[in-house]
């Protein structure tokens, strides 16, 4: 049904594409964006569209892109699957013919897309992924968010500063690429730091078993466990660790993956005392992020995350680049985007020549407490 | 450590032989590989979550009231599915064919209205660890040693002991003797399928609670620990799927323990061909229910 609907309306498309010039002026500028809107790792898609979407109003109040036309975004569900995330890219690229690609959601499904977008030239822009290696797949590629080297440090040495930890067991999910570059950039840091690693321990992504590994850990008494895991198994891994009577003193330690309001949500009284480092934090009081974090009460009647944030700067970003462009042109877009400098919620930005962003002085350190994320002091 | 890592085993490993159990009584009496068996699993553990967020907050209700919807939800599957195909003599592929549509369908339907979401019980449901000797064992543990204790016993004494428990055994040893003999063939599969069902149910409450992670599709990776448990204990039989089960708890969890953590799903499947190779009719070379 949906399928011959699709087509109907692309042979329509076609027709009325063959009788009119296809750029009318007011015609407003479609990006493509792909991020996971179904499934368990949605807690990160969904808050990204909303992200988006607030954004959106905002560009398109203020007189949207190149010369007042309406900025607008096609959104496409992976739900998590990298065959999906593939096939919304191809959509969007040879069907929507979207002159830039936001997302996917995850590392592991931008390890999948960007060689398709790279490929067509088609510039396409991670507001999430933060595993290393995504920005070496092409120039068309690009991300918004700090990847997991700079922030974990961050992290690492506050936790070494506050709590004197010396020893550690490392834990970490081994079939996922972001959880899985965490933890080199985790074993990276550890070593750097002067920090003993007991313990190696890994664990599958769709595992809700995590007994045998946090039995072992706990046996080996260490001062902190270093988790590289999504929310779904940081939770899950919090809960056995209290089940099985880890005493408080033991600090978890997460990378972003546990940078999620849900974290709390599901493991409440047991993920107390986490560490976290986020790019971003919802209680910073400088204007902009208090207007947004209103906006998005207000909006979504939830608090935004980390995700929502960085998407929403993100989008600006982009449309700075698209107004930069002059035109709705993906060759045009890359050259302005590497060139935008902006202000956001999650801090100053700017792209490397690498398009990595360039500074990481918006970091800071999350301790959970009663359920809720609050600055380390 | 090794105690602490041996006790986690056998208790992951009664789960998974009460959740065998219910299968493997299935094929033995109804002669049928029943594949909606995992939907119980998955049935239970959200009829119990539904039980514990809705109702009342308590497992000692919940519990009982999954075992008794999903027993009643098998029964009620398995005369729609497969009472036809019993009537008709169908063979066992037949069988096979039907309910593995059906599961299919179920797991979607399951999907769509629920999500795939993880949801999880409400914290601190089946009460306090105790420690002692430096073994810990949570009241989730002790829940589940408890439930598997009382199932299997109720199973076996039933089995042994009454007179419903010889009619399910004359009908595994012989269907046509035995009802020649007076045995009310549709009452007994209705019993066992229940009694199947419940297990199953029962299995995905404990396994929800212990690793508090409940979403559809869980039955659909037990079914394939299922699978293994009972082709491990021999098909059929009783005392080889518990045996089986408590077997393949403790090895997982030494494997992820001392080898590697991702090992561990393998350790069944190795198990499994071993079996196969090895001994073919089961570890205890024995297949059918008579033998319970």
């Amino acid at each position: 049904m949906n399928g011959l609907k699709r087509v109907g309306l692309t042979a329509l498309t076609l027709i009325a594409a063959a009788g009119t010039p296809r750029a009318e002026p007011t015609e407003p500028v479609t990006l493509g964006a792909i991020e996971i809107l179904t499934g368990p790792a949605s807690r990160y898609g969904v808050p990204i569209m909303k992200g988006f979407q607030l954004a959106l109003d905002d560009i398109n109040a203020k007189g949207g892109v190149i010369g007042g036309r309406k900025l607008a975004l096609q959104f496409e569900d992976s739900a998590g699957a990298k065959e999906q995330a593939v096939n919304a890219a191809r959509a969007l690229i040879g069907r929507d013919k979207v002159p830039m690609i936001l997302g996917p959601t995850l590392s592991t499904e931008m390890f999948a897309v960007a060689p398709i977008a790279n490929e067509r030239h088609v510039p396409i822009l991670g507001t999430s992924t933060t595993a290393n290696g995504i920005t070496a797949i092409g120039p068309y590629v690009f991300r918004t968010s700090l990847p997991e080297a700079d922030v974990v440090p961050v992290t690492l040495r506050a936790a070494q500063k506050k709590f004197g930890i010396k020893k550690v067991a490392l834990l970490y999910g081994n079939d996922d690429a972001f959880t899985k570059s965490g933890f080199e950039v985790m074993k990276a840091a550890l070593d750097k730091l002067g920090i003993e690693t007991l313990a190696t321990e890994s664990f599958g992504a769709k595992d809700t078993d995590f007994s045998a590994q946090l039995t072992k850990i706990k046996s080996l008494h260490p001062d902190a466990v270093v988790v590289s895991a999504l929310v779904e198994a940081a939770s899950g891994i919090l809960l056995e660790a209290r089940a099985q009577g880890f005493p408080p003193e033991i600090r978890f330690i997460g990378g972003n993956g546990f940078n999620s309001p849900v974290l709390g949500q599901i493991a409440g009284e047991a993920a107390d005392g986490t560490l976290v480092g986020s790019p971003w934090f919802i209680g910073k009081a400088d204007p902009a992020n208090r207007k947004f974090v209103d906006e998005y009460r207000a909006k979504f009647k939830e608090d935004p995350d980390q995700f929502a944030a960085q998407a929403y700067d993100a989008l600006h970003i982009v449309a700075a680049a698209v107004d930069a462009a002059g035109a709705a042109d993906p060759e045009k877009i890359a050259q302005s985007l590497i060139k935008v400098k902006l202000d956001g919620v999650t801090g100053p930005f700017a792209f490397t020549d690498n398009r990595d962003p360039a500074d990481s002085s918006g970091v800071v350190v999350l301790e959970m407490k009663g359920g809720t994320f609050r600055i380390l002091e | 450590m090794l105690a602490q890592q041996m006790l986690n085993g056998l208790i992951v490993g009664a789960t998974y032989a009460l959740f065998a159990l219910g299968f493997t009584l299935m094929f033995g009496v109804l002669r049928v590989i029943n594949l909606t068996y995992g939907v119980y699993f998955s049935a239970g553990a959200l009829i119990a979550l539904a039980f514990t967020r809705n109702i009342a907050p308590t497992l000692w209700l919940a519990l009982p009231a999954a075992a008794l919807a999903t027993g009643l939800l098998a029964v009620l599957l398995d005369a729609l599915l497969l009472t036809r195909l019993r009537r008709a003599q169908a063979p066992e592929l037949a069988s096979l064919m039907v309910t593995l549509g059906a599961t299919l369908l179920l797991y979607a339907v399951m999907t769509a209205a629920l999500g795939t979401e993880i949801r999880r019980f409400p914290p601190g449901l089946a009460g306090t660890a105790i420690e002692a000797g430096g073994l810990r064992i949570s009241g989730t543990q002790m829940l589940i040693l408890i439930t598997t204790f009382i199932m299997v016993g109720g199973l076996l004494y039933l089995l042994r002991r009454t007179r419903l428990g010889l009619a399910i055994r004359a009908l595994a040893e012989n269907p046509g003797a035995a009802q020649m003999m007076g045995v009310d063939a549709g009452r007994v599969v209705a019993f066992v399928s229940f009694a199947s069902g419940a297990l199953g149910g029962t299995a995905g409450v404990l396994i929800g609670l212990n690793y508090n992670a409940i979403q559809p599709y869980m039955g659909e990776a037990m079914m394939l620990k299922g699978f293994a448990v009972i082709i491990i204990g021999g098909l059929g039989d009783i005392g080889g799927a518990l045996v089986a089960g408590l077997l393949l708890g403790v090895l997982e969890v030494l494997t992820a323990g001392y080898l590697a953590s991702t090992l561990k799903d393998a350790v069944g499947f190795v198990l499994l061909v071993l079996t196969l190779w090895l001994r073919p009719d089961g570890l205890f070379g024995r297949s059918t229910i008579r033998r319970a």
